[in-house]
């Protein structure tokens, strides 16, 4: 305790790394996966290929990824950069798939109606297909917010900054003080994460409480899949949580 | 393009799979402490699956305990153990044991609740002991989705393995912080392919098995079933990464 006082500076610049480097691969991978989701419901073939892609990407281990990507990208191997793409691309193996069920979990009366009101096919998607996906959507989000949180600290290991320098640096002097620390605050930042994702779940959701029903979070919250779930809950798939909320 | 070349070059030279520091005893060695880990790890969870996926008891505990140990970062987690218990194999492979526990008793709960509650009855109504009903009617239909957590967990051993040479053990990690040292990139760059391919070929093994242990019946099911088996293929990497354990 009285070391984390005295080096708060040091874990809260490292924390504020460690975040970014998180963060910043979550934004980009939603932004890829969206588009590539909605191409790949219209065309079977190119499903099955986007779920065999993904699988297959989730089969490379992290810490080879950070390797390995320097020489594909040119970059050098402290970059962050490769870190950001490594991370991206968990995000899209894991949003792509996400993405895919939280589109099929809108109702097809619902766009029929739509259609029928005279949505022209971007404002339908926009305005329909996309904020009513959100629920399952959010559950996706919330599982790559933790694993990249939890990913990011092994790129310490090849010297990029983040809260995993903690590790790395706690084990060279043995001090298990720091190490300590550095899981604590990886524990709270990714809390944190996971606690701020479900408040902009709710803001973003507001139906989901006035129907009254149960509300999505709480189908995020349930770790293990549930292939039995009611109807209404197609991310049977998405077996993860980050754990209790809040 | 030249690091590629030398890439090759390094994976191909003779001298690099021979003697102690081989790539055939680092492969052993990285098959050795991911076995350790995934045996110790199942002895515990898959009875405690299987017992909370039969009787639906203790359910939100295991949830809550399995959420909480997905978000522990596996290098803190090493590394405590190193420095707690010192060196040596075993701290290590404690760490990783409390990485892989929540996908095997995930997937082991996830495949014995998923079969239908109509044939769970049905056994019970011919006249099956709980225990029957547990194994030969709950294992072989569950055993499709189950196999989705067991192969999360091998994948993330596999990956996490790699991670171990950094206390410093063996493993293919090791030409990744020999090679990080010495500035020494085709080795990093070999043994990060190898890493990759281990990984690959092992969940390409792991398919090809659930494919001859699946009871013939399950793959002629319904579209249920395959729906679920189709999930639960894809949730597996995605469970690996949030283990944080692809490292």
């Amino acid at each position: 305790m009285e070391w984390f006082l005295a080096n708060s500076g040091m874990v809260l610049g490292l924390a504020g790394q460690h975040l970014v480097l998180a963060i910043v691969p979550m934004v980009l991978g939603l932004l890829i996966s969206i588009p590539l989701a909605q191409l790949a419901r219209r065309n079977s073939t190119l499903r099955s290929v986007v779920a065999t892609a993904t699988s297959l990407l989730y089969t490379i281990p992290s810490l080879a990824l950070f390797i390995i990507l320097p020489t594909i990208l040119g970059t050098r191997i402290l970059d962050p950069l490769n870190v950001v793409v490594a991370l991206t691309i968990y995000a899209v193996a894991l949003l792509v798939r996400a993405a895919m069920d939280a589109f099929d979990s809108v109702d097809d009366d619902l766009r029929n109606a739509a259609v029928a009101m005279g949505f022209k096919p971007m404002a339908r998607f926009f305005q329909v297909d996309l904020p009513l996906s959100l629920p399952v959507m959010f559950a996706g989000l919330r599982v790559v917010s933790v694993s990249n949180i939890s990913l990011v600290s092994v790129a310490a290991l090849l010297g990029v900054g983040n809260l995993g320098f903690l590790f790395t640096d706690g084990l060279q002097r043995t001090f298990i003080t720091e190490v300590v620390v550095g899981i604590l605050a990886i524990l709270v930042l990714a809390l944190l994460m996971d606690a701020v994702l479900v408040v902009l779940e709710r803001l973003l959701t507001p139906w989901t409480r006035a129907a009254g029903g149960k509300s999505s979070g709480a189908d995020a919250t349930t770790l293990i899949t549930e292939p039995k779930s009611g109807p209404g809950l197609p991310h049977a798939g998405l077996r993860t949580d980050p754990g209790a909320p809040g | 393009m030249n690091i590629f070349a030398e890439t090759i070059a390094w994976l191909a030279d003779p001298k690099h799979w021979t003697g102690t520091g081989g790539i055939p005893t680092r492969l052993l060695e990285h098959l050795q402490y991911s076995g350790l880990v995934l045996l110790i790890a199942a002895v515990i969870a898959v009875p405690v699956g299987l017992f909370i996926g039969h009787t639906g008891r203790g359910r939100v505990v295991a949830v809550a305990v399995a959420g909480a140990l997905r978000a522990l970062p596996t290098l803190g987690l090493l590394v405590l153990f190193a420095l707690l218990a010192g060196s040596g194999l075993m701290p290590p492979v404690w760490a990783l044991v409390i990485l892989t526990v929540p996908p095997l008793l995930a997937g082991t709960y996830a495949g014995i609740s998923s079969v239908d509650a109509n044939v769970v009855d049905a056994a019970r109504a011919v006249g099956m002991t709980e225990l029957q009903i547990l194994f030969r009617v709950e294992l072989p239909n569950g055993l499709q989705v189950m196999f989705g957590g067991i192969r999360t967990a091998v994948l993330q051993v596999i990956a996490t393995v790699s991670v171990v040479a950094y206390l410093p053990l063996g493993g293919l990690g090791r030409y990744l912080f020999d090679g990080l040292v010495l500035q020494d990139f085709p080795r990093m760059l070999g043994g990060s392919l190898l890493i990759a391919g281990l990984a690959i070929v092992v969940d390409l093994i792991l398919a090809a098995v659930q494919r001859m242990v699946l009871s013939p019946g399950l793959t002629l099911d319904s579209r249920g079933s395959h729906k679920a088996a189709e999930d639960l293929t894809a949730a597996a990497p995605a469970g690996a990464a949030v283990q944080g354990g692809t490292p």
